[in-house]
């Protein structure tokens, strides 16, 4: 049986963190899925505090990952709502749609 | 009082021009028409005064130019010469703004017309009442100018507006020759206003002038570009093609401007510069040579036209023509007479026409006229008198005048006097047979229009008064003046023309004033039998003389002329600098180059914002890498 280590936690944080980044890049489809992969970048980053507070005997990590996990809920909630008026206005939620920024 | 007459058509041409929206189309009429009509009462009462007492006013209104020795007033000058002026352009201008009040009816710009007339009537006035060359060069561009715009009036017709910019630059040329004359007299005179010119002329007789190696008579010269000037403005040959042309225009402005003032214009000149003219021979022998040539030339072509105004404008040209040989024969006064009466009846012939045009509902091909004498009783009476006083029925206006001119050439002893005095008669033969052609196919024979006869109806009565007070003027204004303008003795020109030779008076013998009515009343006959009864005689002519028929059908090929020397090689030079010169070398080098470069470096740069927002969020995160790794290495 293998031990775990906080190099496996970070391991892990690292790979979910740029599982996110890579779904923002790389995800030619669907705003949803831009706004999951926030969510799974915000999630590596938990994962890393709480590992280390379990590493440094600290509780204060725990406690700021409830309020990411509480500010996280909210943010989630207004970028759907965001999302629902996108797609009332313009019909569509399809990445390649969304150029207004065009120059 | 000369104040009033001057300005008052330039107030009404403001008034109209700029107001209109305010006082409404009716009002415009009124006041323009108004004022011209007060201008024409005053100038009638000048020309009584100068009569009775050879008053001669002088009113400096500004100082205008001062440049180192050239010093010009902008003033009111008036003699005898400029007092017939008045009342010929006064008069023919009021009556046609009254006309045009009816004429007009229909068009939606009438206010802008009444506009462009009074501005005329302005700028013809500044002309005959400059005491100075360069104010009457601002009047002679001026009248250009208003012939221009009323010309081209009908904007949305092509062939009206190629017609207003053909008489633009036609009159160029001859501006051009005007332009010379008065640098050479501002050179060698010093001055350019009239008395002091006229004062020095017995003494620059003798001087001469080089130009280009040559060496000529100073005085010579002068006149000669001069001429050259009144050619251009009075169509004379070589510089005429613009008047037929000019006939695009409303009938109202082919009447005031291309029959009555602005092309008598250059005969004007060439009276008031009586004494330049009369100390060179060679210039005078050239004024007669062109007018009498014109003279045959343009009634040679107006009898075979078919289109009743331009048939009327070869008239003028041909009058013109005349009025000019009476000036070469040094019989000033005889050509302004002619001046005088002709205004009178060309300005009643081209308003009949009018009336005319207006009957028929805008034909005007007098092939598609006739049989209508019954249902326009008027308008064909008073045609027919128009036309007896141009072909100078006896008592009638044209009668004193033309008999004058061709016994002028009669008695003179220029060099072409003879030539003159020939042309004279035979043209006074055509004259009459064009007229009375003109008059037949018009109002006689059968009715030739699609058009339904009954729609065919008589102008009304603000049309036909002018008319009426036309055919006064042509009917008595020869036999009322004669007496004052050419008779034996007469004082009334004073010193407005020089004569260097004091003309004898001599009777003309019996079988030349026989001649010349029974020539212009069996013209009358004669066209009858040619145009209404015997059409066939003409046919079979026209038909075994084609060529000699086309020949002046086409004018005398000078359009043509003209289209091949001078339109074609400047079309080409014209061509030749837009495409190779500016198009494909400035243009293409300079902003068209400058602007391409700098359209294709920002639609790189602008293809660098997609818009999509991963894109710009994979630059920031390259972006944070980049400076992250930065601050860690160091």
């Amino acid at each position: 049986m293998i031990e775990i280590t906080l190099a496996h936690y970070l391991f892990l944080s690292a790979s979910i963190f740029t599982l996110g980044v890579f779904g923002i890049f790389v995800n030619r489809k669907n705003v949803i899925v831009i706004l999951m992969s926030i969510e799974l970048i915000l999630l590596s980053v938990n994962i890393n505090m709480v590992a280390f507070s379990v590493y440094l005997q600290n509780i204060t990590g725990q406690i700021f990952t409830l309020f990411i996990l509480t500010v996280a809920a909210a943010e989630a909630a207004i970028g759907l709502a965001i999302l629902v008026v996108f797609f009332r206005n313009r019909g569509s939620i399809q990445v390649e749609d969304i150029n207004s920024m065009k120059g | 009082m000369l104040y009033l007459i001057l300005f008052l058509p330039l107030l009404g041409s403001f008034i109209s021009a700029f107001f209109y929206k305010k006082i409404g189309d009716r009002t415009c009429q009124i006041i323009t028409s108004a004022f011209v009509v007060t201008g024409a009462i005053l100038s009638s009462i000048i020309l009584l005064e100068t009569i009775k007492t050879g008053k001669v006013y002088e009113y400096p209104i500004l100082n205008w130019i001062t440049s180192g020795s050239l010093k010009l007033h902008w003033s009111i000058y008036v003699d005898s010469l400029t007092a017939v002026m008045l009342v010929v352009v006064n008069s023919v201008s009021a009556l046609v703004h009254i006309y045009s009040i009816g004429y007009m009816s229909h068009d939606p710009h009438k206010p802008r017309f009444m506009s462009y007339l009074s501005l005329f009537t302005f700028m013809m006035l500044s002309l005959i009442t400059a005491d100075n060359f360069l104010q009457l060069f601002f009047g002679w561009e001026g009248v250009g100018l208003a012939s221009y715009l009323l010309i081209g009036f009908w904007f949305k017709k092509e062939s009206a507006n190629n017609a207003s910019m053909k008489a633009f630059i036609v009159n160029r040329v001859g501006d051009l020759g005007l332009l010379i004359a008065m640098f050479l007299i501002f050179k060698t005179f010093g001055t350019l206003t009239f008395s002091e010119v006229f004062s020095q002329a017995a003494d620059q007789s003798k001087n001469s002038i080089k130009i280009f190696g040559g060496e000529y008579n100073l005085i010579t010269t002068i006149c000669v570009f001069l001429f050259i000037g009144a050619m251009g403005k009075s169509a004379q040959i070589l510089l005429h093609t613009w008047l037929p042309d000019a006939m695009e225009g409303p009938t109202p402005v082919s009447a005031l401007i291309h029959a009555a003032t602005m092309v008598t214009a250059g005969v004007f000149l060439v009276a008031r510069c009586s004494p330049l003219f009369e100390y060179s021979q060679y210039a005078l022998n050239l004024v007669a040579f062109v007018g009498a040539t014109t003279a045959i030339f343009a009634a040679s072509i107006a009898i075979v036209q078919t289109d009743i105004k331009r048939i009327i404008a070869y008239s003028t040209c041909s009058q013109l023509g005349y009025m000019f040989f009476a000036a070469g024969m040094g019989a000033y006064n005889v050509a302004i007479f002619h001046l005088f009466t002709h205004a009178f009846f060309k300005a009643l012939l081209f308003l009949g026409a009018g009336s005319v045009i207006h009957a028929f509902h805008d034909e005007q091909n007098i092939e598609k006229m006739g049989g209508v004498w019954k249902k326009i009783p008027l308008t064909y009476a008073l045609m027919l008198i128009g036309t007896l006083a141009l072909t100078g029925f006896p008592l009638l206006a044209g009668f004193y005048s033309k008999d004058a001119i061709i016994e002028s050439a009669y008695f003179s002893k220029s060099l072409f006097a003879g030539y003159a005095f020939v042309i004279g008669l035979t043209t006074a033969f055509i004259t009459s047979i064009y007229s009375w052609r003109l008059i037949f196919k018009t109002f006689h024979g059968k009715y030739n229009n699609t058009m339904s006869f009954e729609k065919v109806h008589e102008s009304g009565p603000v049309m036909l008064i002018p008319l009426l007070l036309l055919a006064v003027g042509a009917i008595f204004s020869g036999y009322v003046f004669h007496g004052i303008f050419i008779g034996e003795n007469t004082q009334f020109w004073g010193k407005a023309i020089f004569f260097l030779k004091q003309t004898a008076h001599e009777h003309p013998p019996l079988w030349l004033l026989i001649l010349i009515p029974t020539l212009v009343i069996s013209a009358i006959p004669l066209s009858f039998i040619l145009f209404l009864k015997r059409k066939d005689i003409v046919e079979g002519f026209v038909n075994n003389h084609k060529p000699f028929y086309n020949f002046l059908v086409k004018k005398w090929y000078f359009d043509e002329l003209y289209n091949l020397i001078f339109v074609k090689s400047f079309r080409g030079i014209g061509t030749f600098l837009w495409q190779r010169g500016d198009v494909k070398t400035i243009d293409a080098y300079g902003p068209d180059g400058v602007a391409k470069v700098i359209k294709n470096l920002s639609d790189r740069a602008s293809s660098v914002q997609s818009g999509y927002l991963y894109h710009y969020a994979t630059v920031i995160l390259i972006g944070v890498i980049l400076i992250v790794s930065f601050l860690i290495i160091i």
